[in-house]
């Protein structure tokens, strides 16, 4: 098991619990958060899965997938140097405890 | 034997499948079974995790997860080899392979990214108030008319219409696009007589398509003169540009012709949905997203097992052939509860209409756009979607699309 925390824009805090190989989106989309939309599934067309990645968890995460970037400034809000696509982050045992920061909005 | 001597069927290498694998002696290309699929689906996913199919000696998977799986699991079932029977390894192609469909990583990163720059959601927003002109304008027309063929008037015309301009074509013929598609869905299946069928028009139209793709038959402001930009700044040849225009040309058209159709269709079945949706505009893209689940436009792809893997414990030998048949899959109930249900709020995230993984559909931002415009025009002027006739499907190898829908439109 992996606790992952979603933070939502108005600081609600929903802590998840996935498995390794779930995606940061995937396993918001199986629980229904809102602040994750993920409507192209996962396949890093869409830029509805925007999260920021809390500071200390970057090394963690570490760095945006090939084509992310490209894909980031699609994104409905803000982008910043924590901005990832959340179904490019998958999870492992490595990652038990992160917290993810969510936008305002994804479209 | 050797691969020279090896008779080979539908253009790949015939397998022994692993003890146990289910046998189910069907053509799932048979024109009868693809105009009315669903018994199909049904017991494919009953049967098994994977069932062996004799008459093509070919794996087939069909419940939601395992489809998935081997779908996007690019490191074992690879695309290289084809995404239909044939394997264009062992028997040379009908048309070079596609650059981006029919390669593997991690030449098919580089090309990706090209595509998915063009086609990214900020891009296809650029794009929509010309979808929603054209959408407003056909439908305007078609009012006028009352009782429609939707699959000619409404799902060809706007694709046809709207999509050589957004990549920027200075040729125009509309049938060559729709007849193109045709061709490299149907190659994927067997040399059946909807693939010869297909097959017959290429004389004409490949050549013309081709010529379409090169650099002097395009504007400087479209999806195609994005791609040629990735000629100057030398991340793709020249040729290589072309091949990628010719993508677009490829799955662009046929698929979205198809969405528009089964869009309609289920609309026009679901009379108490299409009210739902006047009422609730928001459900717009939802709408589409359960559009797609339950009727797959492209129901069956297939990868090929690029080293000996095994599938749901089954061993699997190199070279297998398998075929997802993504219909299936959007259709399990073990999946979706009550998949035989169309529900405009059911936003079935995770369905595989689009594929899924590192080959999932890089044109999707467009086809949402697309319907998008088309619904919305819709909704905002017609009252009633009533059949003014039985609807009839077209049978194909990958596509599960309408051939006639007679509609009326009653305006509000
Ligand atoms: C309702 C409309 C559409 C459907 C159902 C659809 C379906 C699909 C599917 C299932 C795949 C995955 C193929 C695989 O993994 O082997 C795919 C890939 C692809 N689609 Fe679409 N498509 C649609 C619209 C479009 C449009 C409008 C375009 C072009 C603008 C397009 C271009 C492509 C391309 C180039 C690929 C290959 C991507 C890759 O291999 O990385 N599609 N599509
Ligand atoms: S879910 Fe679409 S980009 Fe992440």
């Amino acid at each position: 098991m992996v606790k992952v925390t979603y933070v939502a824009h108005d600081g609600t805090r929903t802590e998840l619990h996935g498995d390794p190989g779930d995606s940061v989106m995937s396993l918001a989309i199986a629980q229904g958060i809102d602040g994750i939309v993920g409507e192209c599934g996962g396949s890093m067309m869409c830029a509805t899965c925007h999260c920021y990645v809390e500071e200390d968890w970057a090394e963690a995460t570490g760095p945006r997938m090939d084509g992310e970037e490209d894909m980031l400034e699609s994104a409905a809000c803000e982008v910043t140097e924590r901005s990832r696509l959340s179904c490019q982050i998958k999870l492992t045992e490595a990652h038990d405890g992160l917290v993810v920061h969510l936008p305002e909005e994804q479209v | 034997m050797t691969l020279s001597t090896m008779t080979l069927i539908e253009g790949h290498k015939p397998i022994t499948p692993a003890a146990g694998i289910p046998v189910w002696d069907i053509d799932p290309y048979d024109a009868e079974l693809l105009r009315n699929p669903s018994a199909y689906y049904t017991r494919l996913r009953e049967l098994g995790e994977v069932v062996y199919i004799p008459r093509y000696s070919v794996l087939a998977v069909g419940r939601y997860e395992t489809t998935r799986q081997v779908f996007s699991d690019h490191e074992n079932f690879l695309s290289s080899h084809g995404v239909g029977l044939n394997d264009f390894k062992l028997e040379d192609p009908w048309r070079p392979p596609s650059i981006i469909l029919e390669v593997d990583q991690p030449d098919h990163t580089r090309t990706r990214k090209v595509m998915s720059r063009a086609l990214s959601p900020k891009v296809v927003k650029g794009f929509a108030d010309l979808f929603r002109d054209t959408a407003e304008q056909l439908v305007d027309q078609l009012l006028a008319k009352g009782t429609i063929e939707a699959v000619t008037d409404l799902a060809e015309a706007f694709p046809t219409t709207v999509f050589p301009k957004a990549v920027g074509m200075k040729d125009v013929n509309p049938r060559h696009l729709v007849d193109y598609g045709a061709m490299v869905f149907n190659a994927v299946g067997p040399d059946n007589a909807l693939r010869r069928e297909a097959m017959s028009h290429a004389g004409e139209i490949v050549p013309w398509i081709n010529a379409a793709c090169t650099r002097d038959r395009l504007t400087g402001d479209g999806l195609g003169a994005m791609v040629y930009a990735s000629a100057d700044d030398g991340t793709l040849t020249e040729a290589e540009a072309g091949m990628l225009v010719r993508s677009f040309l490829s799955a662009g058209v046929d698929t979205t012709v198809t969405g528009i159709g089964n869009a309609l269709w289920c609309l026009s079945q679901n009379p108490e949905q299409w009210q739902a949706l006047k009422r609730d505009p928001s459900l717009i893209r939802p709408a589409f997203e359960e559009v797609l689940r339950y009727t797959s436009p492209v129901h069956t792809f297939g990868r090929t097992a690029g080293r000996a893997t095994e599938i749901a414990g089954f061993s699997v030998e190199e070279g297998t052939k398998v075929i997802c048949v993504l219909a299936a899959a959007n259709m399990d109930p073990a999946k979706w509860g009550d998949p035989e249900v169309f529900r405009i709020d059911r936003k079935p995230i995770g369905h595989v209409a689009f594929g899924a993984g590192i080959h999932g559909c890089v044109g999707q931002n467009i086809a949402r756009g697309e319907l998008e415009a088309v619904l919305g025009a819709l909704i905002e002027r017609v009252d009633r979607i009533e059949p003014a006739g039985d609807p009839v499907w077209r049978p194909g190898n990958a596509i599960r699309a309408l051939d006639r829908l007679p509609i009326t439109l009653i305006p509000n």
